[in-house]
């Protein structure tokens, strides 16, 4: 158990939500209401696992905010040091387990940078593909899962149905629905099954038209977006220097993906595609630049279905894998934000520490700050539209 | 941005120079030191490759001898080990790309003469400032270089973990790492060291930051002032590595229990899952019939280079980039 102590507030500030609730608050004031302490979770649809979030209330609006994380603490950083490079991959499978195949390409990316290997441009290709539709997958189920956090209990199981169809590819491909553990040093366990490519096309013709059904239904809903719009708003600035990052960023009108702007990696750079931002930082934004960029997406992963190379999908590497010494950052854009892993080898067959950069860490670390003076329902819009898992969150 | 370059670069010299002449020891670089390392980084460039890295620090170590304990004589020898390192530079290294060499010369205006030493890994400036210029570091990092974002805050521990279940090689607690002391890019004065990764948002550039931690007073400078994000990597750095983060509003547990002793990341806290089991991987290192043994075979393996010879010719048949051995014939834990 920590201690009751809440956070105390940074400086007073004033936005839109405090102007719209003045009058609510004067009430508070005169009536004299006392403080309240609520508990939040570890239990709560809401958290995507064992967030709790010890809320002080005055009245409906919430004066303090702190979330508890610690309840799935895997020690993924000291079980690196404990164990071989491809071993690894296994465990970092379960940090986002929404989209664990993102999760192994900067781990992997990084120690293919100090052996000096680079997986030949199939196993590329098919990586990126991979990626993106962990992304699709991890993004659909919150288009229609962010409908829920607001009341709305129909788009929910359209977003399950379409991420059924993305994880069955996923599956199909590697063998794993969840956890594929598909990447090797040096390229990937196999290659692409027979008529995947075509499943493939079909699938994503299927995923755009769910995205056409989640605009209307949920985007394009009056009360979502009375619910949605002008809650929780990120500043940009202050956003990134709480290292929120990915599609939270983008809609707080920060034009920065990793995938166009960080060092190459994969096959992006011979992509065509699109940033998409919104200037207006608030829930509903984050809901429209998610819906925006599983389009996107989808648009990747066609484009990349038509250009995919044969070839070879393993380069030459040594048996037992040792990596050179050296210190490699790697980073990447994941679904959930800027993944990235500090590898320092020392020249063994294990790396000698590894510290694991998840976005959702960041992403919830401001909390804190964005819960403050918000209403009750409204913390629960919050918790939903900035979207994190939380074995990214603990490690 | 010419603007407002020379009055911080002013007030940074003020900084130095009375920061400097309060304390001469901390960083443990007396004049002459400072100038080798401040100076050698930026004309000769630092190295890319890991195998030169390794050399590098091996000599290093080799040159001041010292067994990870006494981190003050460290601190002393230092400077000298700088001298030959500099002579190796101009062979090994790969230069800075224009990007870094940029950025580096932005916050050595910046910052002076606490950049202690910078090298490039993988296309990631890494830069050592001085402990006492940690959080400055980040104020100019965030000002000057235009570094809006930050990426995490975390710590590391260079000491070797020592080995479970005896000295033989594979039936250790982990995959076999060289015992000696080693440091990484931009090198390392003692035992821990913080590291951050900041970058920027618009101009799409980045650096890693570093900066030494005293084994017997882990106190660093917080960052939160400056990047709020910083605020939960610090808490989880201080449960980790009991590093004391100066500064910090709020240094409580993050991940663990409040009652928890111990720092967890640091090489000498015990894994008891390990110290019940051996490592599984174990059988990963038999070595195939027509290969070498491991030297896990011929004892402990620590006796410089006695395996090196016989898996030589194996080594650099099958495995290319395993191929500059040099390295490894230091560290002594060449596996096929």
């Amino acid at each position: 158990m920590t201690e009751p102590t809440l956070l105390p507030g940074a400086t007073p500030r004033l936005d839109p939500r405090d102007m719209r609730h003045l009058a609510d608050a004067q009430v508070n004031v005169e009536l004299d209401t006392g403080d309240m302490i609520l508990n939040l979770g570890p239990q709560h649809p809401a958290t995507h696992g064992t967030l709790r979030l010890v809320v002080r209330l005055d009245g409906e609006r919430v004066i303090a905010a702190d979330p508890v994380i610690g309840y799935m603490h895997r020690g993924y950083e000291k079980l690196t040091e404990v164990r071989s490079y491809p071993q690894i991959t296994t465990l970092i499978n379960r940090i986002d387990w929404l989209s664990s195949f993102a999760n192994e390409v900067p781990f992997i990316h990084a120690a293919e940078q100090l052996m000096g290997i680079e997986a030949p441009p199939r196993a590329q290709y098919i990586r990126t593909i991979l990626t993106e539709l962990s992304r699709i997958a991890t993004f659909v189920l919150f288009l229609g899962e962010m409908g829920l956090q607001v009341g709305a209990l129909t788009p929910a199981f359209y977003g399950f149905r379409d991420r059924e169809h993305v994880l069955n590819l996923i599956e199909s491909a590697t063998g794993g629905r969840f956890h594929p553990n598909f990447n090797r040093i040096g390229g990937l366990k196999d290659d692409l099954p027979w008529g995947w490519v075509n499943e493939t096309r079909s699938t994503m013709k299927l995923v755009l038209d769910g995205c056409d059904v989640f605009d209307r239904l949920v985007a394009g809903n009056e009360i979502f977006e009375a619910r949605t719009r002008g809650v929780g708003i990120i500043p940009g600035a202050l956003g990134a220097s709480y290292g929120v990052s990915g599609s939270n960023l983008r809609a707080s009108g920060v034009d920065w993906d990793l995938r166009r702007d960080g060092k190459p990696y994969l096959v992006y750079p011979e992509l065509d595609f699109k940033v998409w931002t919104h200037p207006d930082g608030d829930s509903f934004a984050r809901y429209w630049v998610r819906l925006q960029e599983t389009r996107e997406s989808v648009r990747m992963v066609v484009q990349m279905l038509d250009q995919m190379p044969e070839g070879p999908i393993m380069a030459k590497v040594p048996r037992i894998i040792k990596v050179p010494a050296g210190e490699a950052w790697v980073e990447t854009e994941n679904p959930l934000g800027q993944m990235g892993y500090y590898v320092v080898s020392k020249g063994a067959i294990g790396p000698f520490r590894v510290k694991i950069r998840s976005a959702s860490f960041s992403n919830v670390s401001i909390l804190p700050w964005l819960l403050r003076g918000v209403y009750v329902p409204d913390v629960i819009t919050i918790l939903g539209s900035l979207y994190f898992i939380l074995g990214d969150i603990d490690r | 941005m010419p603007d407002d370059t020379t009055p911080p670069d002013t007030d940074a010299a003020a900084d130095e120079a009375t920061s400097g002449a309060a304390d001469p020891a901390p960083a443990g670089s007396p004049a002459p030191g400072e100038v080798v390392g401040f100076e050698a980084p930026v004309e000769a460039g630092t190295e890319q490759s890991g195998a030169a890295a390794e050399e590098r620090a091996e000599q290093r170590v080799a040159e001041t001898d010292e067994p990870a304990a006494a981190e003050a004589a460290q601190a002393r020898a230092d400077p000298t080990g700088e001298a030959p390192t500099q002579a190796d530079e101009p062979e090994g290294p790969a230069p800075l790309s224009d990007e870094e060499q940029a950025l580096l010369d932005r916050l050595e205006a910046e910052l002076g003469e606490a950049v202690v030493e910078s090298a490039s890994a993988f296309g990631n400036l890494v830069v050592r400032v001085r402990a006492d210029s940690w959080r400055r570091a980040a104020e100019v990092s965030q000002a000057a270089l235009g570094c809006d974002y930050l990426s995490f805050v975390a710590g590391i521990d260079w000491q070797p973990a020592p080995r479970e279940g005896g000295e033989v090689g594979g039936a250790s607690s982990a995959p076999v790492q060289p015992t000696e002391t080693t440091y990484g890019a931009a090198g390392s004065a003692g035992r821990f060291q913080v590291f951050a990764h900041v970058q920027s948002t618009g101009r799409h550039v980045g650096l890693t930051l570093k900066a030494d931690v005293d084994e017997a007073e882990p106190v660093v400078e917080s960052w939160v002032g400056v990047y709020p994000g910083a605020d939960w990597h610090e808490r989880e750095c201080w449960e980790m590595y009991g590093f004391v983060f100066d500064g910090h509003p709020n240094l409580r547990h993050l991940y663990l229990p409040s009652g928890f002793e111990g720092h967890p990341l640091r090489k000498d806290f015990p894994l008891l899952a390990r110290q019940v089991k051996p490592w599984p991987g174990i059988v990963d290192v038999e070595s195939m019939p027509d290969e070498a043994p491991p030297d896990g075979d011929a004892g402990d393996g620590e006796g410089e280079g006695d395996e090196v010879t016989t898996g030589d010719e194996a080594t650099a048949a099958d495995s290319p980039p395993d191929a500059p051995s040099d390295g490894e014939a230091e560290t002594g834990d060449a596996t096929p």
